[in-house]
């Protein structure tokens, strides 16, 4: 195949578990309960890949993004790209702490890559100087990730962090002893069940860029169109999974663009014309201006998503929900989850549990809850 | 002189064959007649143009129009066209005229294309049960929404259509008044626009049919004042063809009627010429201003296309267009009709219109500047998969003309330019033109649209996507078969089972 086409698009098609669970009072708890309603779900996986994303676990480094990186390859390539990351990372950021990221070798993984995190503060130069903070982070990332071989940061936020790998959640989860190392008041978790066999460790959910991460369980059909659209604004979509273009559909629409979440999920998993011709006026106006506007990033196909960032978890399925979800609270606890029997497992009792309606997303922040706030954006925007 | 050319085809009539002259009253060019003192029906294949309107409506079915197995001797080099082009210059000293588009054997690469669909990993969608989405939009789009003005959304002029197939431009001149009244009809019904062409846009018509009709400003600007570029959703600068790019126009005088006259504002029975060129646009600036002065006469409320036929830098021509400010860019592939053109024209010059949405799309992108235009691709489109197929590779909809006038009752027997046209439809005969129902001939066009409407969603429904936006640029859904690597370079797909 000729190089040019080598480089077409050739998705990875999985399906998966995913789960969150957040305190909205900004309790912090370690990832023991989730690893256990991963277990729950191991069958909705096939052990080709588990990932957890965790909020509030660096509060010592918590003014510096906190830099995951894998190298893979052979210990020669490991070193090797490990030396051409840091030569990058220290030219363009004050590191102030670095280290392996612990694990435990009494679990069994398959082919673990060099893990190593770094805590720094951005150290711009030359034509970067004026760039905010966030983006001038975001291109580094990208630049590593498509430029440097065999080097991936597969974490980049604050005072945050994702950890995956090749194997289920709960291996995964105990392998970086997630139940015993850190506290979070938030986190998702991911179990994929990949069509193709490909293991590679950077391949496993979640996907993010600064602090916000996506886990996903879907196949998106649009892939294609939504893809061009964000490498024509400058994303790079190195990994082939569709996951990674909703994680830049976010980041373009949230960070870049500053749009409101409610806003963004109106984007992804719009409502169908037929509900929308029958919206009043200023409604109307502003979804089909959406529709029209954002129409190449509308995520085509069955997806249920849960999205994370600082203080917030989202969750969102397509617009006509063909991927499972289910919401549930419980006191200050606020669970998402592809199936109800992990929450229930956790948490046996509930104050509520329910399943959005597609294409509504339900918001959790910490100092709230709400679901489907359009209505108060509308008014917001007047 | 006597023309030394075989006729193209035989006619035949059988014993069942009563006299009663239809044909003869059927065909416009003469081919049937009636011997009164044998009382007996003759035909001169000579006259034959193979449109196939007697065999239609021979009320005994005793008529078959066939190719004449007459022959000149095989000869890989000098074909039967050849061979009869030649005699035809040397009896006629000009250049030859043809209507329709190019007959030619190119590749067509919608033949060489495959679409995908899902199993297992992402269900199919049933469009029966489940909304399915056709409605898209075409015009400039904003980067982003701003939340605070999100009221001043509308700034930025747009099409809607419901289905994403459009007709084409068709004047009235080239075709009859009832032709073009028909495809308005059917635009407006179908929630899709029509395009007057050079033509001009017949006053009578012009409050009806605005909200759906597109006007065109060709070199030869018939008919175009202040009042006509606002009597429509959108205004089509037309730059080219498909069927002959780099070639005007010329209606002869005997199709300039009186009323077609009034539409082109142009005296009664004189030629309309058009210019090979636009004589205010010899290079990109110059189109930019013909943009702006366009934009300001009606008031920044219409998006302004451009019409360019697909040649072989289109997409170097496609990024400078889009940066001159146009809003949409339709491009006509080397497959496109035409009412007259030179034949060697049609057949030789232009590129496929597959490989040029390809890389039109492919260089905006490139350049980050797509969403600033939307594609509208021409030239060859036969059916629902073609479509499907032209917004995978980028187009954000299709321009449709030859279908259309087949919907209509053509036959693609490529005698347009004659004005004799047996079905009413390219031609301002009133005999003739009265044989084309409006009526009939728009519910003929509505129905092509919903059979095609519902063929796309079934296509959607089988990948698993629900809008046709979904669709744009998806080169995933594509695979390429009985392709050279370049071709499948250029389209940007994969090979079959790849
Ligand atoms: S030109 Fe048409 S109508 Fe006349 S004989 Fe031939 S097929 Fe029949
Ligand atoms: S429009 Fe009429 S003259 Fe032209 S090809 Fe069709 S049937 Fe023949």
């Amino acid at each position: 195949m000729s190089v040019r086409r080598q480089k077409l698009y050739s998705k990875e098609i999985c399906a998966c578990s995913i789960f969150g669970a957040m305190s909205r009072a900004g309790e912090r708890f370690t990832g023991e309960r989730v690893i256990r309603a991963m277990a729950s779900m191991h069958h909705r996986g096939n052990g080709l890949g588990g990932g957890f994303a965790a909020y509030g676990i660096y509060p010592e480094f918590r003014e510096y993004y906190a830099f995951h990186l894998m190298f893979t390859g052979d210990a020669r390539a490991q070193r090797e790209a490990k030396r051409a990351a840091e030569e990058f990372l220290l030219r363009n950021f004050d590191v102030v702490h670095d280290e392996e990221i612990p694990h435990s070798d009494d679990v069994h993984v398959r082919d673990p890559p060099l893990l190593w995190r770094y805590f720094l503060s951005p150290s711009k130069h030359g034509e970067d100087i004026d760039l905010p903070d966030d983006e001038y982070v975001v291109r580094k990332v990208i630049h590593v990730n498509s430029a440097i071989d065999n080097a991936y940061i597969f974490s980049s936020g604050k005072n945050m962090g994702c950890f995956k790998g090749v194997g289920y959640p709960e291996e995964i989860g105990r392998y970086f002893m997630l139940d015993r190392l850190y506290r979070g008041y938030l986190w998702t978790a991911h179990g994929r069940f990949p069509t193709n066999s490909q293991a590679w460790w950077g391949g496993a959910h979640p996907f993010g860029l600064l602090d916000t991460t996506v886990v996903h369980n879907g196949e998106i059909s649009s892939y294609g169109t939504n893809r061009w659209y964000l490498e024509m604004l400058g994303y790079k979509c190195t990994l082939h999974t569709d996951t990674e273009v909703l994680a830049y559909a976010v980041d373009l629409l949230m960070r870049r663009q500053d749009l409101p979440m409610e806003i963004v999920a109106k984007i992804l998993a719009p409502p169908t014309w037929e509900t929308i011709d029958r919206m009043d006026v200023r409604k109307r106006e502003l979804l089909t201006a959406l529709r029209r506007i954002y129409a190449p990033l509308l995520m085509n196909g069955p997806f249920a998503v849960i999205v994370a960032q600082s203080g917030r978890m989202i969750g969102l399925t397509d617009r006509i929900r063909l991927r499972p979800l289910t919401v549930a609270t419980r006191g200050d606890m606020f669970y998402i989850s592809s199936e109800e029997a992990s929450v229930r497992l956790i948490s046996p009792s509930l104050d509520s549990v329910w399943s959005p309606r597609g294409g509504e997303p339900v918001v959790c922040e910490i100092d709230g809850m709400f679901e489907g706030r359009l209505e108060h954006e509308i008014a917001g925007a007047a | 002189m006597r023309s030394l050319v075989l006729p193209e085809f035989t006619i035949s009539r059988s014993e069942e064959c009563d006299r009663c002259r239809a044909c003869e009253h059927q065909c416009p060019f003469g081919a049937h007649t009636y011997d009164v003192s044998k009382d007996k029906m003759i035909s001169d294949s000579y006259r034959c143009a193979g449109c196939q309107r007697c065999a239609v409506f021979c009320p005994k079915g005793a008529i078959e129009i066939r190719p004449a197995p007459s022959f000149y001797r095989p000869n890989a080099s000098w074909s039967r066209e050849r061979i009869e082009d030649i005699k035809r210059q040397a009896e006629s000293g000009g250049v030859l005229l043809t209507g329709c588009g190019s007959d030619k054997p190119f590749r067509i690469y919608w033949d060489h294309m495959l679409l995908n669909a899902s199993q297992v990993t992402n269900p199919s969608i049933d469009p029966l049960r489940e909304p399915m989405e056709l409605r898209t939009f075409l015009g400039s789009k904003p980067d982003r929404l701003s939340l605070r003005s999100d009221t001043d959304t509308a700034t930025d002029p747009f099409l809607m259509v419901e289905t994403p197939v459009l007709f084409s431009a068709m004047s009235y001149g080239a075709i009859s008044y009832n032709a073009f009244q028909a495809l308005a009809i059917a635009a407006s019904r179908s929630g899709t626009f029509f395009n007057t062409g050079e033509g001009g846009m017949p006053s009578e018509m012009k409050s009806q049919f605005k909200k759906h009709a597109i006007v065109q400003v060709a070199s030869g600007r018939f008919g175009i004042d202040a009042e006509y570029l606002n009597c429509a959703a959108a205004v089509e600068i037309k730059i080219g063809q498909g069927a002959k790019p780099g070639i005007g126009g010329h209606l002869p005088g005997e199709k300039v009627s009186q009323h077609v006259a009034a539409t082109r504002m142009i005296p009664e029975g004189t030629d309309a010429i058009s210019p090979a060129p636009h004589h205010d646009i010899y290079s990109i600036e110059d189109l930019e201003m013909l943009i702006s002065a366009i934009k300001e006469v009606t008031n920044y409320e219409k998006p302004v296309i451009v019409k360019v036929a697909a040649v072989h830098n289109i997409s170097a021509i496609a990024s400078g267009i889009v940066r001159a400010g146009a809003d949409i860019l339709a491009i006509d592939g080397v497959r496109g009709g035409t009412g007259a053109a030179p034949k060697v024209i049609r057949d030789n010059v232009g590129i496929p219109i597959e490989l040029a949405i390809s890389s039109v799309d492919r260089r905006l992108r490139d350049e980050g500047i797509r969403e600033r235009c939307s594609i509208i691709a021409g030239g060859g489109i036969r059916c629902s998969a073609d479509v499907v197929k032209a917004i995978a590779l980028g187009a954000d909809a299709v321009y449709i003309g030859t279908a259309a006038l087949i919907a209509m009752g053509c036959t693609l027997c490529q005698r347009c330019h004659t004005g004799r046209c047996s079905w009413g439809i390219c031609t301002q005969d009133p005999g003739l033109m009265r044989r084309l129902n409006v009526d009939d001939a728009s519910r003929r066009l509505v129905n092509l649209l919903s059979a095609w409407s519902h063929e796309i969603k079934e296509m959607l429904g089988g990948m698993g996507i629900n809008a046709i936006e979904s669709l744009r640029g998806n080169r995933d859904q594509l695979r390429g078969i009985g392709l050279h690597e370049w071709e499948l370079d250029v389209l940007g797909i994969k090979g079959a089972g790849e």
